[in-house]
């Protein structure tokens, strides 16, 4: 049983913790992988839920609600310990993860209130979001397209036949941030397909590049207050971040893109959290 | 094209020019559809609904996988989307795309290939689509439509529009024989619809192997074999219902399609038939190979998609 959280939603530090805490014992739960790469974007998610989406739990579909694709769909587990904290669902939905009949399966499920579009294959959501951009500039709506990536989906050609299209046509709409961890399923991006220099090739394509420290409240905060970063440009957050952050035996250890935390494991991590500031 | 000629049939338009005549025609009728197009317009003919709806029209340049995700975006925002390209690169290079985002979400996306089959001719086998129907046949719950003459195409365009949720249709290059000189209204998507009556065998078919068939049965006629011809616009889900009355009345199945024999038309008639109504079937379509360049008829002979070929598969069919 994960108990329900009661944090205000107007700390995000202490929301991204109650994250991690539920992302933990959910992995653990399941006996799933992808631990590492929750941790690395709770304090994002705890921002971009926390004010930053113009979204409401009671009307998950609104038509025109702010969109957020995790396309990174194999930290599913983060976002819909996210979701659950925001009230889109009971938080008792997050003890069955990965269990048959729930609808919160591994990676990203559309069916999940509060859940825009399903994930999992990599190198698809700048796409959905650019789809999603585009028909609000179209029709002149306000609702924006926010889409978190992997380093590693980086790789994928789709994610940068996005981010030509996104650049050509202006879709200031669009905010993707990537959560620049470092590591990838095999191993460091620098060693894998070295990605740098990032923030040049993204502003090639011609979108407006921030950079921040991801686990930096203060920093995620200025960054998701100002968008677009410049009129009449998508918006890229290179967001640094640590994999497994919060756990002093899981940062920057590419184990824990796969492993369980065991129950030994969890308690410590869960403890951690709770000493931290 | 001489298809038809034999039986009096007159050549029309082909399938492409007239899904593009269409779908500019319905965009009033449509107010949320809208279009993206893989830098390909001139061909699939999406460009005659770009230049009426210019702010309706995308194209996405020369990049499938983003343009098919684009679509299922724009349907996320409560646009009818149409994505369209040949349909060897839609349905090959997307594949994933339309798995994840058109496929498994259900979302409102008409995919509509181009240059189906060998019958495009000149530009060779990279530019012919002759898996597309298997492809798009794995998706779970995807329409999958192949009109036969560009009569049928316009009223399925319509069809396709009606229909909430994930459609694949496929058009060809070049102008085929008028089947629906009367005009196709009547067609709804899932049902077969009888083009000839006949009590001896029947051969099933789809896009332009629908003249050939008749073509076929014409010939077989006056050799004393009575065919009904089904056109099976519909490839899903298929007219079950069709196929075993066909089975059960006339003992033989002839399937004709312009593509691969695995994965097509033909495959899935046969397992409607094992399941419910077994009967001797053969099969017309490309055998296990890629195509070359030609003139459409030349290749359609050399690959075995002929009335002669369809005459022979009936007869085996009936030994
Ligand atoms: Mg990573």
């Amino acid at each position: 049983m994960i108990p329900n959280s009661s944090v205000p939603a107007s700390n995000p530090s202490a929301v991204a913790r109650s994250i991690r805490k539920s992302l933990l014992r959910m992995v653990h739960h399941a006996n799933a992988s992808h631990v590492g790469g929750g941790l690395s974007i709770a304090d994002v998610l705890a921002h971009l839920y926390g004010g930053v989406l113009r979204v409401d739990p009671s009307r998950p579909n609104d038509p025109e609600r702010d969109r957020l694709i995790l396309s990174k769909g194999h930290t599913a587990a983060a976002l819909y310990a996210t979701l659950a904290e925001r009230g889109f669902f009971p938080s008792e939905w997050l003890d069955h993860y990965g269990e048959e009949h729930s609808p919160l399966t591994g990676h990203t499920n559309h069916l999940v209130p509060g859940v825009d579009a399903s994930t999992g294959a990599l190198g698809h959501g700048l796409s959905l979001g650019c789809g999603i951009a585009l028909a609000m500039q179209r029709d002149r709506r306000p609702a924006r397209a926010f889409v978190v990536l992997s380093d590693g989906e980086l790789d994928e050609g789709s994610t940068w036949e996005a981010a030509l299209f996104a650049g050509h046509h202006q879709l200031e709409g669009l905010i993707a941030i990537v959560d620049y961890n470092q590591i990838q399923s095999f191993g460091n991006v620098c060693e894998i397909l070295d990605l740098e220099p990032l923030a040049d090739k993204w502003r090639a394509f011609r979108w407006q590049v921030v950079e921040i420290d991801g686990h930096d409240h203060d920093q995620i905060a200025g960054a998701l207050a100002r968008l677009p970063a410049k009129a009449g440009s998508p918006t890229v957050i290179l967001a640094r971040t640590v994999k497994g952050k919060g756990v002093s035996f899981m940062e920057g250890e590419l184990l824990w893109h796969y492993r369980s935390p065991d129950g030994a494991q969890l308690e410590r991590a869960l403890r951690e959290l709770d000493d931290s500031p | 094209m001489n298809i038809g000629k034999s039986i009096g049939l007159e050549l029309g338009q082909s399938t492409r020019f007239a899904f593009g005549e269409e779908l500019a025609a319905l965009g009033d009728v449509f107010p949320t559809l809208v279009v993206v197009d893989g830098d390909v317009g001139n061909s699939t003919r999406t460009e005659v609904f770009g230049k009426k709806y210019p702010e309706r029209f995308f194209n996405a340049g020369i990049a499938e996988s983003n343009m098919v995700s684009m679509a299922a975006g724009l349907a996320l925002s409560g646009h009818i989307s149409v994505a369209s390209s040949f349909a060897a690169f839609l349905t090959c290079n997307a594949y994933d795309q339309i798995r994840m985002g058109v496929g498994f979400p259900h979302a409102n996306v008409k995919l509509v290939g181009s240059h189906c089959g060998i019958s495009i001719g000149e530009d060779g086998p990279s530019q012919m689509g002759i898996e597309d129907l298997a492809l798009m046949s794995s998706i779970p719950q995807m329409v999958v439509l192949a009109p036969c003459d560009g009569v049928s195409t316009r009223a399925l365009t319509r069809k396709m529009l009606e229909y909430v949720g994930p459609v694949y249709m496929r058009t060809g290059r070049p102008d085929v024989p008028v089947i629906y000189k009367d005009g196709a209204a009547a067609l709804e998507i899932g049902t077969a619809n009888r083009v000839r009556e006949g009590k001896d065998a029947t051969i099933i078919a789809c896009g332009l192997m629908v003249a050939i068939a008749l073509e076929a049965a014409a010939e077989l006629a006056k050799r004393g074999v009575e065919c009904r011809v089904l056109d099976m616009h519909t490839v899903k889900p298929i007219d079950r219902a069709a196929i075993v009355a066909a089975a059960r009345e006339t003992g033989a199945i002839v399937t004709a399609e312009e593509h691969l024999l695995d994965g097509g038309l033909g495959s899935a008639v046969a397992r409607v038939v094992t399941e419910e109504a077994p009967c001797k079937m053969a099969f017309v379509g490309v055998r296990d190979t890629y195509a070359e360049s030609g003139k459409p008829e030349e290749l359609l002979a050399k690959y075995g998609l002929t009335t002669a070929e369809v005459v022979a598969a009936v007869e085996r069919a009936k030994r």
